[in-house]
């Protein structure tokens, strides 16, 4: 019943195919093979040749090329966490429902789970380890500490940069609008109470900027 | 003998302040390191195959191909020729390879062939089950037939409430290196000072040569206790790749077919009542599922059943069904929510049938209960913050599309603290360190542990130094049946007292007085009375000389009841507001309601996060969560995420918490607070939408389908 939006669907690589419209056009049924088979052709046909082995990747990440060898087939949040070590990004559902590995792209909320890291190449990513700098929390993870959204916190930094991305775009947020607005992430806790809090407070003190 | 119990309520400066947790920054910028998220030189990657029928015989196994896919290091079968499968899921073989990808790819390559037997995954339908239901428990007080006949009013009703899946959002799993001679092991587990025995016993190697570190858990809520198959292979896999570390964790899909749910409970209930409310018998029949091994009698009727004092004429009759899925494991209060909503329901079904305000009816059978006064106070406080009298209409009245409700659940939970040993260390510089293997599942743990020693030692919070997560730390019991807190907080402050002493023995001479006569406050020793007589901690403290203090501090459950820094007994009350839509079936939550009582409160805020969780786990079970089987394949159908449903942050309505802090209840010592909360929640917004739409729904989640199947039966 949650309101899970799609934060992908306005921002899919031009010319490229992500892993959810991929498994989007397989759907349940085997009927669909067929023409996916030719959708992936008339795609690639178009696109450089990569795989099946490790390719070159370059990524942007926190604004620092990174360089990494990944198979095509890899998302962006498996080279985060198994190849950069940036495990702040949790992989939960792996499957584009709960938010836990959101990062943002190019200024919107992603799940990284849904993009291939071969697709992120020449956009600008966020992850949550770029969000604080040195040892002053951003506005938004100090909120959240202050109105204690967070328990296990495995669902924590995914909702962090969700928030961000949200407030954003939304400086000035009503608590509706803060219910419509982080309904694509999940916590298993039960943390949302302190959520509301928390985005209501980091959004006054971002103050509109683009922090 | 030296004074261990709690300061006086007026007298703390630590203890009971609304601190932030102390990890709360480390999680929320993502540094907190889960065990999941390690990453060590050399690391393979572990990925099982699992069984896809949920009752197979294994008639062969070939590995052949996946031992020669690229990367592979090691392939263990875990389910040889030979097996029975008993459920969907079932761990048959698994591999490590040097990529995830890698490991998935040959693992794909396995050729397993089963003979597949005949299967039941279904339990909701008692006489769809045959021979799977098995007699397990009658029993009988009073005389029910008799009382029956005499009552003003018998109401009959057929209730259900689900299988849950844990759904962790970290899955269970763990990185191990076991090189034959030493294994170094990063679970992700409520029991870091127990695990280690229960993965050496099934290796057959020393717990002794195991060490165990988890410095955060993405959730447990019950699940998380043992080593698991998984652990095992994955300790497996490491030693046949020469020792090189392996790190599996399972799956969305496998996560939540196999790693742990909450058993069913079905039952028919009687239960009658005289024209003034009172309560006089019960029936039931009922039934459970928790996997393989059936499921237990949930403690049934709830909290109406004290010794001697509660509804005196009872028959109840259980039966246990064996389906084939994974078993059961230990679920945020074992059993008690599906009492709750059996009994609260049943109640609230009488109430309607007596003509009387369910809440009347709740006030006239308190001295049903362990503690009448207490549920008295705690009814009225909670219909109070709903505005019942205000609200409430008899279901007779339900009309419009949109019809508000009302209902009620009530709760009870043990709560005492487990065993604990914490190990105390003053520095010569002053530093503090206070080690105890325990865990901190999100609960505050590590937050309650800093606050207790502070207050103790006359410190501010950030000057002690909190270890958990080693099984290197002196020994303290697994986070299950809100024990922790209890246990912690008892040996944390046993062991902060003894330092302290060992402290005063080595200052009292410069300070001209008997040791007996010093306390620790505001960063001083100074002789009690007078202040002006006192020496700064640091100072004291270089006092030692080359020598650290340490002592330790052990809760025994046993003794601790004497002692009375921890006890048990928690008890509390659950109001829903709800909204349907009776064109569309669908419910909003309008406000949870939650009052609860539960001891001495270290940290406030912590507290009300554990009751607002315990509050939205409710609402998610009430309304959405429910693991569906498929009668024909016997698997999972919503084995992900999509589909087995949370609630998300719009879902949840309003969420009023009154914590029932007061010098009554502080004198009962801490009592733990993970569970009590988590019990009330379902049975008061099942309630609450009978109430709105005037008939029961009788199985929950109320889905809007369940909920416009049950207003069309009352229409036809």
């Amino acid at each position: 019943m949650s309101s899970k939006r799609d934060p992908e669907s306005q921002t899919r690589p031009k010319g490229g195919f992500s892993r959810r419209s991929l498994l989007k056009t397989i759907g349940v049924g085997s009927g669909a093979v067929g023409l996916l088979e030719q959708d992936i052709q008339a795609q690639t046909g178009a696109a450089n040749v990569a795989g099946p082995g490790e390719v070159p990747v370059t990524l942007t990440i926190n604004n620092k090329p990174v360089k990494v060898n990944v198979e095509p087939r890899v998302t962006l949040l498996d080279t985060l966490r198994d190849r950069l070590d940036m495990t702040g990004a949790k992989r939960v559902c792996d499957r584009g429902t709960c938010g836990a590995c959101t990062v943002i792209i190019d200024g919107k909320a992603m799940y990284s789970c849904t993009v291939l890291a071969i697709d992120a190449q020449g956009r600008k990513i966020e992850t949550i380890e770029g969000l604080s700098s040195g040892s002053r929390p951003h506005p938004m993870v100090k909120a959240f500490v202050d109105n204690d959204a967070q328990q296990c916190g495995y669902c924590t930094p995914g909702f962090v940069m969700a928030a961000v991305s949200f407030v954003r775009r939304n400086p000035k947020p009503t608590e509706q609008q803060v219910n419509e607005g982080l309904g694509g992430n999940l916590c298993r806790c039960g943390t949302y109470m302190g959520i509301r809090k928390a985005v209501l407070q980091a959004a006054k003190e971002m103050g509109g900027r683009n922090a | 003998m030296p004074e261990y119990s709690w300061p006086p309520m007026d007298k703390r400066r630590v203890i009971g302040k609304r601190i932030s947790r102390l990890d709360g920054i480390a999680k929320a910028s993502g540094r907190a390191k889960y065990s999941s998220d390690t990453n060590l030189p050399n690391m393979l990657y572990g990925v099982l195959l699992t069984c896809p029928h949920a009752h197979a015989t294994v008639k062969s196994i070939d590995t052949s191909a996946a031992e020669k896919s690229p990367g592979v290091k090691a392939v263990r079968v875990i389910a040889p020729a030979g097996t029975e499968i008993q459920w969907a899921g079932w761990e048959v073989a698994a591999v490590a390879a040097e990529t995830e990808q890698q490991a998935r790819d040959a693992v794909r390559k396995i050729k397993v062939e089963y003979e597949v037997l005949p299967h039941v995954v279904r339990e909701e339908k008692l006489e769809e089950v045959g021979t799977r239901a098995k007699p397990s428990g009658e029993r009988e007080t009073g005389d029910p037939d008799a009382a029956f006949k005499e009552a003003d009013a018998v109401s009959e009703g057929h209730y259900g409430i689900p299988v849950l899946a844990h759904c962790c959002l970290e899955p269970h799993g763990q990185v191990i290196a076991w090189d034959g001679k030493k294994l170094q092991y990063w679970p992700s587990t409520q029991n870091v000072s127990g695990i280690a025995a229960d993965l050496g016993r099934a290796l057959e190697f020393p717990a002794a040569q195991i060490t165990v570190e988890m410095d955060h858990i993405g959730g447990g809520f019950g699940s998380k206790f043992n080593a698991d198959r998984w652990g095992v292979e994955c300790a497996h896999l490491s030693r046949a790749a020469g020792g090189r570390p392996v790190k599996l964790y399972l799956d969305r899909a496998t996560e939540v077919t196999i790693a742990g749910v909450r058993p069913s409970a079905f039952a028919k209930i009687k239960i009658a009542g005289k024209k003034d409310g009172t309560i006089t018998a019960w029936e039931s029949e009922s039934w459970a599922s928790g996997g393989i091994a059936g499921g237990g009698l949930p403690p049934i009727p709830y909290v109406f059943a004290a010794p001697r004092t509660g509804i005196p004429n009872q028959r109840l009759k259980h039966m246990a069904v064996s389906l084939n899925t994974a078993p059961q494991r230990a679920w945020r209060a074992p059993n008690n929510q599906q009492a709750c909503f059996l009994t609260c329901a049943a109640i609230e079904d009488l109430a309607d049938k007596l003509n009387m305000d369910p809440l009347d009816v709740y006030l006239k059978n308190v001295d049903k209960t362990a503690r009448p006064e207490t549920y008295a106070s705690q009814l009225k406080k909670a219909a109070e913050l709903a505005e019942w009298k205000k609200l409430w209409r008899p279901r007779k009245e339900a009309k419009g599309t949109l019809r508000r409700g009302l209902g009620i659940g009530i709760n009870t939970w043990g709560g005492a603290g487990h065993q604990s040993t914490c190990l105390t260390k003053i520095h010569p510089d002053g530093t503090v360190e206070v080690e105890l293997g325990s865990q901190d599942l999100g609960s505050g743990t590590r937050t309650v542990i800093a606050q207790v020693a502070a207050e103790t030692l006359g410190l501010p919070v950030d000057a002690i130094k909190v270890k958990i997560g080693r099984n290197s730390y002196p020994n303290s019991g697994a986070s299950g049946g809100s024990t922790t807190v209890g246990g912690v907080s008892s040996s944390t402050r046993k062991a902060a007292v003894n330092a302290l002493e060992k402290l005063f023995a080595v200052v009292a001479p410069a300070l001209g007085v008997p040791a007996e006569q010093l306390e620790a406050a505001d960063g001083r020793i100074q002789v009690k009375g007078n202040p002006a007589k006192a020496m700064p901690w640091k100072a004291a403290c270089q006092k030692l000389g080359v020598n650290s203090i340490s002592a330790d501090g052990e809760n025994i459950p046993k003794v601790a009841p004497k002692e009375g820094l921890n006890s048990q007994g928690a008890s509390g009350v659950q109001i829903a507001d709800v909204t349907v839509d009776v064109e569309t079936g669908v419910v909003k939550m309008n406000r949870l309601i939650a009052v609860q009582d539960c001891g001495l409160i270290i940290n406030p805020k912590l507290a009300e996060s554990q009751i607002y969780g315990a509050c939205i786990m409710s609402i998610c079970g009430a309304l959405m969560e429910e693991r569906i089987m498929d009668p024909t394949t016997g698997r999972v159908l919503n084995a992900d995420m999509e589909f087995y449903k949370l609630a998300g942050i719009k879902d949840i309505g309003e969420i009023i918490v009154h914590l029932d802090i007061s010098p009554e209840h502080d004198q009962k010592g801490v009592i733990g607070l993970g569970e009590p909360p988590a019990v009330g929640g379902i049975a008061a917004i099942a309630n609450a939408v009978a109430n709105a739409i005037g008939v029961r729904v009788p199985m929950v989640p109320l889905t809007p389908n369940r909920v416009l199947s049950a207003l069309q039966r009352r229409m036809a």
